[in-house]
């Protein structure tokens, strides 16, 4: 439960910074950059999380189920904008991935053979 | 009896349950079954079929999403257990994630320009690429629809889990490290999932790249939402 404690507790963090400086940057990101941080200098263990992050993570598809679920609300909506939202979402998510992999692969290439 | 299905316990009780039964059958028997995906539409025919409201449901659903909000601060984990597997090549994947994720911002700005969506259709689908706890979060910034951008990033996440594999095979993509950083950046948690089920290499460069995606997108919204305001 330490580690639930920790990763609450800088999401927490997040959020109160967040509201005291008005960043527009989402609670949960400035917890987990600042969480991040604390890894890297030591400050926070690997081993006192672990468990907790795994767990969280090894069932994050199950933490999705009520907003997939939700979608049986904007079923009207979706239909409505139908050709927009299947272009700019399929069209736009698979071109990133295909672009996206090549750059990483041939820069990676480069880098090798350097 | 109506009472019941309000109580936050049903929402829950389903949820898990069925994920739990979804899960077991993958394992046992059905290796390419979507533990997400099956479990939704399962719960989806559920709620339709029985006449129980959305709204009766979310209130137990609202509790499991919510570990989303842990969930995403866990991700501090993925990048720092996966530094050192990516370090020699963490140029070209740090460049891939960067550039990747502008690149999935801009081009659905242009797609959904050129269709003459509605600008709150758009506001809600800018981020979808990122990681849906922090996707939402942005949509609300930008004054989408939140729920609506959740949809999207699900969507996104579902296309890239299950065409993202065979896709980057189809185009060439052939390096673990690739593979990893194309399907993280784009198809964030859900990708990685799925890579996960098949390749501890590709997946780990898939985590990495969906956390640091979870950090970076913000941060590349932020002159956008000064330009807003």
């Amino acid at each position: 439960m330490l580690g639930m404690a920790i990763l609450l507790a800088f999401h927490f963090l997040g959020l109160l910074i967040q509201q005291t400086t008005s960043l527009p940057i989402p609670a949960n990101v400035i917890g987990l950059i600042l969480f991040t941080a604390c890894l890297f200098l030591k400050i926070v263990k690997l081993e006192w999380v672990e468990a907790s992050a795994q767990f969280l993570l090894r069932h994050m598809l199950l933490f999705f189920i009520p907003f997939v679920v939700g979608t049986m609300v904007y079923f009207p909506i979706i239909r409505e904008s139908f050709l927009a939202i299947v272009f700019g979402l399929v069209a736009s998510s698979l071109l990133s991935l295909v672009v996206t992999g090549w750059l990483t692969q041939w820069l990676d290439k480069g880098e090798k053979s350097s | 009896m109506s009472g019941i299905v309000d109580h936050p316990l049903f929402g829950i009780t389903i949820t898990v349950g069925v994920y739990a039964l979804t899960d077991l059958i993958r394992r046992r028997w059905w290796r390419w079954l979507h533990p997400l995906l099956a479990s939704s539409v399962v719960l989806i025919l559920f709620l339709l079929a029985s006449g129980i409201s959305y709204e009766s449901y979310a209130a137990g659903g609202d509790f499991v999403s919510f570990f989303l909000g842990p969930a995403t601060v866990a991700l501090g984990t993925t990048i720092y257990k996966n530094w050192e597997r990516v370090r020699n090549r963490a140029w070209a994947i740090l460049t891939g994630i960067t550039f990747g994720s502008l690149f999935g911002i801009a081009s659905t700005a242009f797609l959904l320009w050129v269709f003459g969506s509605s600008g709150e259709v758009l506001r809600s689908m800018l981020p979808k690429n990122v990681t849906s706890p922090v996707s939402v979060e942005i949509v609300a910034l930008l004054g989408g629809i939140p729920s609506l951008g959740a949809v999207f990033t699900v969507l996104a996440g579902l296309l890239g889990s299950v065409v993202g594999p065979m896709l980057a095979r189809l185009a060439g993509i052939r390096a673990d490290a690739a593979i990893g950083t194309a399907i993280g950046t784009t198809a964030h948690g859900i990708g990685t999932a799925r890579l996960l089920l098949e390749s501890e290499a590709q997946g780990s460069v898939s985590g990495f790249s969906m956390a640091v995606a979870a950090i970076l997108t913000p941060l590349l919204f932020i002159p956008m939402y000064w330009w807003m305001h």
